[in-house]
């Protein structure tokens, strides 16, 4: 058993190592999570305290000193004079928050409706499968977007802009729950006639301990090629929300967010508002999805 | 002066290069076959029989491809051909059937379709004339009512009819050779024998010589002139069927012939050759049957064996040409 | 045959059934409709009167009956934010969603399939290693990104296209075209593009695997070896086989593009309806939001079923009774 483990182990890291593109997204990706993580440490600035900002630094180029203030800012500033690289690091981390917060709704709901459809079969299974081939129809970031809406009906206006995060997290985490409830189930309807379930329940084992023990381990690297491809799409998916202005407020404003305001000034010069968060978003999104796809090719070569 | 057969092999070598090495799967095979006549080919599955038909009418897929000897037709060299030469040869002087009749017909396309289009390609004939002999040439084939069935989708026949259907495409432009591939493999029983009887009927009729690819002895009985025994690439033996079947000289046919249900007295168990044919990556050096051959000498293990020219005319074969005095032991 | 279309068009029916029932209650629940309605100055008896008007003092199977009655005769209430029919808002902007989804629509499908057939056919040749690898990078960029990126080089940078709205429309009857001035065609390339630019990749990857897939088959060597050129073969047989599939996929992601014009429509601040959504949601305008979402689930629920029609019309194969009745 641990001889078989370690050769597979190896075989991943085999075709890890012999992909150098690979390599290199799983590095951008570190790098970029380890900023994330830990921006309120490495950030030279605290981008959200109205206190720290200085108004006359607003609109300063990148590595160029400010004409009134004379101090650098490595990637610049926005109008209200904060410091872009310090802005970009917690951007991302609210990003990656809603990102990773989403795909574990996602996959909780999914692993959860998955079992319960394939387990229990009839007209459970007919329902939970009947909302999902609903749901599958339209795209998800208009599920999303719809989720999105009816949350912030349903929340007092007061508290709409403190809610805006998770309900971000809600939207996106419910409009991504099929891809997980598919594949599991379909595993669940295999497992469920194996001679050993049959063993397990006729020694007394509870249904959901059959499940859990039995089933979930099988689809382990099906979900999780779901998830880090789920995660590039979480990711855009906020990028996207925020930017058309339904996301993360300004007051706390994530990646798509920062684009949406550095839109504004593309045409009045000020590049760098929109550029670094772009560019940033861009490299995170692709990073993952590389990551992701050369899960798939590895674990799965025909999942699709 | 004999004539010049329609189809004649010298030395063809096809290969595919694979990551570790070079696969052989068809390895210095010379044979002609005449006007008119019905050579067949035996071996197992990979013996390179279907290789060297694929080669013949070229269409090897690529990365393989034929590396050495040549691929004559009515005298003329076309292995080298540019591939819009070898296009108009294809179905206008060499047709083809394949195994499978229920993947060979487009499912889209109306059988008519498929048959005029192919009579267009190669005949200058108006469209409603390459109608007319699409008609004609089903009717030939057999399949009734083909005025109206002319305009039905392939699902809508049966594989019998199906593989009609294809030997109606094969020779809609009048070929000099068919190549007929496994032609009744994927057949009933009770269907095949038509098949053959149908290929053979239409191939006399017009003089088209027909290279009889298969595994089944008793076809190659029924239909042949001559056969030819492949394994492992190489050809084995070749020579007039009634002769090979009655007194095969090389030692794998006399093996594949004791095999056979006809060879062996009732209630008996079936002869069988001991061990499986090499895989194309693992062929043993001198002849290729030796670890198989009962009668298998040193020297089958060292040198390759004579060439069926040099060896009486029938089999390649160490301890044929030594017992027929050809080479000395 | 019949009877496939009857279940099919049955099940598109239950379809639009439940994306009623789920308009209905965001209108009915979430926020109060009369609240929203009345301004701060309100008595009771206004607001009493509204009730009875909306019919929110019946039972709620009988509202719910009503809603859809209403909506299938065009009436979605009125909109909060603006105090217009919601009706006249998506008539008013529905032109220029429908000719920028158009547009998009027809540059996806053609570069799509040409791409996909050229990238089959050219495996390995180099143009098509490229077009593979930039499909790639493609598809993982979202998509207000690309439209950003158009808007920099062609707008910002070299100046040649507009970089928001329609320019210069024309009015036939209540239909407003960009069509037919050339200040409205410029400012459809960007936003089509934009638009267009992710469905095409999907498209041209579809139709490359599908083709790769239909050109391995025995009746494609089959068409080789009766000597047939490669113009035929590719495009007389493969095509023909490639495309039955990838119409599904192809007629599924034409529909999202008039989902995915709410980004597009944001980027380029196009007035058509996807823009209206997406205020609609900002400011929680529920009758909008709820129009919105019956409109676009019916135009998905007819080109699915469209799709699937369409496809039993082009396979012989799923023409059952056809065949049948040849036998």
């Amino acid at each position: 058993m641990n001889a078989m483990r370690r050769a597979w182990e190896s075989d991943l890291s085999y075709s890890f190592r012999h992909s150098p593109i690979t390599v290199l997204a799983a590095f951008m990706v570190i790098v970029l999570f380890a900023g994330a993580i830990l921006a309120p440490l490495i950030a030279p600035y605290s981008p959200f305290d109205p206190a720290t900002l200085n108004l006359m630094n607003g609109f300063t180029p990148p590595m160029t000193p400010n004409t009134f203030t004379g101090e650098t800012f490595w990637l610049g500033t926005d109008d209200q004079g904060r410091d872009m690289f310090s802005a970009i690091l917690y951007g991302m981390r609210i990003s990656l928050f809603v990102g990773f917060a989403a795909v574990l709704l996602a996959l909780v709901l999914g692993v959860v409706a998955g079992l319960v459809a394939g387990y229990a079969g009839g007209w459970v299974d007919t329902i939970i499968m009947r909302i999902a081939d609903v749901q599958l129809t339209f795209p998800s970031i208009l599920v999303a977007m719809l989720i999105f809406g009816i949350a912030k009906g349903l929340t007092p206006p007061d508290m709409r802009d403190q809610m805006a995060i998770w309900v971000l997290i809600v939207s996106i985490g419910l409009s991504d729950w099929v891809q997980f409830a598919r594949v599991v189930r379909g595993a669940t309807l295999v497992e469920r006639n194996r001679e050993y379930v049959q063993a397990a329940r006729l020694i007394g084992r509870s249904r959901s301990a059959i499940m859990f023990r039995h089933v979930l381990p099988n689809v382990t690297s099906p979900v999780l090629v779901i998830a880090t491809i789920g995660l590039a799409l979480a990711i855009i998916a906020e990028a996207t929300l925020s930017f058309l202005g339904v996301g993360a407020p300004p007051t706390q404003p994530s990646l798509g967010t920062l684009i949406r305001i550095g839109q504004g000034y593309l045409f009045s010069g000020e590049w760098w508002i929109l550029f670094f968060p772009a560019v940033t978003l861009l490299v995170l999104a692709l990073s993952v999805n590389l990551l992701g796809d050369w899960l798939r090719e590895a674990l799965n070569p025909r999942l699709r | 002066m004999t004539e010049t057969p329609i189809l004649s092999l010298r030395n063809l070598v096809v290969e595919i290069p694979t990551r570790r090495d070079v696969l052989r799967p068809v390895d210095r095979v010379s044979f002609q076959i005449a006007r008119g006549e019905v050579l067949g080919v035996v071996g197992e599955s990979g013996a390179g029989k279907s290789m060297t038909g694929t080669a013949v009418i070229g269409l090897i897929d690529p990365p393989g491809h034929i590396a050495g000897g040549r691929v004559e037709l009515d005298g003329q060299r076309i292995d080298n051909l540019p591939a819009e030469k070898m296009r108009r040869i294809r179905g206008k002087r060499i047709g083809m059937v394949f195994q499978d009749p229920l993947t060979s017909l487009n499912p889209l396309i109306r059988i008519g379709d498929q048959l005029t289009e192919t009579i267009l390609a190669h005949l200058d004939v108006s469209e409603a004339e390459a109608r007319r002999r699409a008609v004609a040439a089903l009717e030939e084939v057999g399949i009734p009512a083909a005025a109206r069935r002319i305009d039905s989708y392939p699902h809508e026949f049966s594989g019998g009819m199906r593989q009609r259907v294809v030997i109606a495409l094969a020779l809609a432009a009048e070929p000099d050779l068919v190549i007929a591939d496994e032609p009744t493999t994927a057949l009933d029983v009770s269907v095949q024998a038509q098949i053959i009887a149908l290929l053979k009927r239409l191939c006399r009729e017009r003089g088209t010589a027909v290279m009889l690819i298969t595994h089944d002895m008793g076809v190659i009985a029924e239909a042949a002139d001559r056969v030819a025994v492949m394994y492992a690439g190489r050809l084995a033996e070749i020579g007039p069927v009634a002769e090979v079947i009655a007194h095969p000289q090389h030692p794998y046919t006399r093996g594949l012939m004791a095999a056979t249900p006809m060879a062996t007295p009732p209630g008996e168990r079936l002869n069988q050759i001991p061990g499986a044919m090499p895989r194309l990556d693992a062929i043993p050096a001198g002849c290729a049957f030796h670890p198989r051959c009962p009668v298998a000498e040193a020297g089958c293990r060292v040198g390759d064996p004579p060439r069926v020219e040099e060896c009486g005319g029938r089999a390649a074969c160490w301890v044929v040409a030594r017992e027929a005095g050809l080479v000395r032991a | 045959m019949l009877a496939f279309v009857i279940r099919r068009v049955f099940q598109s029916l239950i379809v639009l059934l439940v994306v009623g029932l789920v308009a209905f209650s965001l209108f009915r629940f979430v926020g109060d409709p009369v609240e929203n309605m009345l301004g701060q100055e309100r008595t009771q008896q206004d607001i009493d009167r509204l009730r009875t008007q909306l019919g929110l003092d019946q039972p709620f199977p009988v509202q719910y009956w009503r809603f859809l009655k209403n909506a299938a005769e065009g009436n979605f209430g009125v909109s909060y934010r603006q105090g217009r029919p919601v009706t006249d808002l998506l008539i008013e902007r529905a032109p220029a969603t429908l000719e920028l989804a158009f547009v998009s629509g027809v540059f996806a499908l053609v570069g799509g399939i040409a791409l996909g057939i050229y990238t089959a056919i050219r495996k390995s040749g180099w143009l098509a290693q490229f077009v593979m690898t930039a499909s790639l990078i493609g598809v993982s960029l979202p998509t207000f990104l690309i439209g950003i990126l158009l808007i920099w080089i062609f707008a910002v940078e070299l100046g040649w296209l507009p970089s928001f709205g329609r320019g210069e429309t024309v009015a036939i009857g209540w239909w407003t075209t960009g069509f037919l001035t050339a200040s409205g065609l410029k400012a459809l390339i960007l936003p089509s593009i934009t638009l267009g630019l992710y469905q095409m990749t999907l498209i041209m990857r579809l139709v490359r695997s599908e083709m790769l897939e239909v050109l391995r088959q025995d009746y494609i060597r089959f068409a080789r070896a009766r000597g047939l050129s490669e113009r035929a073969v590719n495009f007389g047989h493969a095509l023909k086989n490639t495309l039955v599939p990838v119409i599904t996929v192809t007629g599924l992601q034409l529909g999202s593009i008039i989902a995915f014009a709410i980004i597009t429509e944001t980027v380029f601040q196009w007035p058509g309806v996807g823009l209206l959504f997406i205020n609609a949601v900002q400011f929680v305008d529920i009758p909008v939001m709820a129009a919105y979402l019956m409109l676009i689930s019916f135009m998905f629920v007819a080109i699915n079923l469209i799709v699937d029609l369409l496809y039993v019309a082009i396979d012989p194969r799923l023409r059952v009774d056809r065949a049948a009745a040849a036998k």
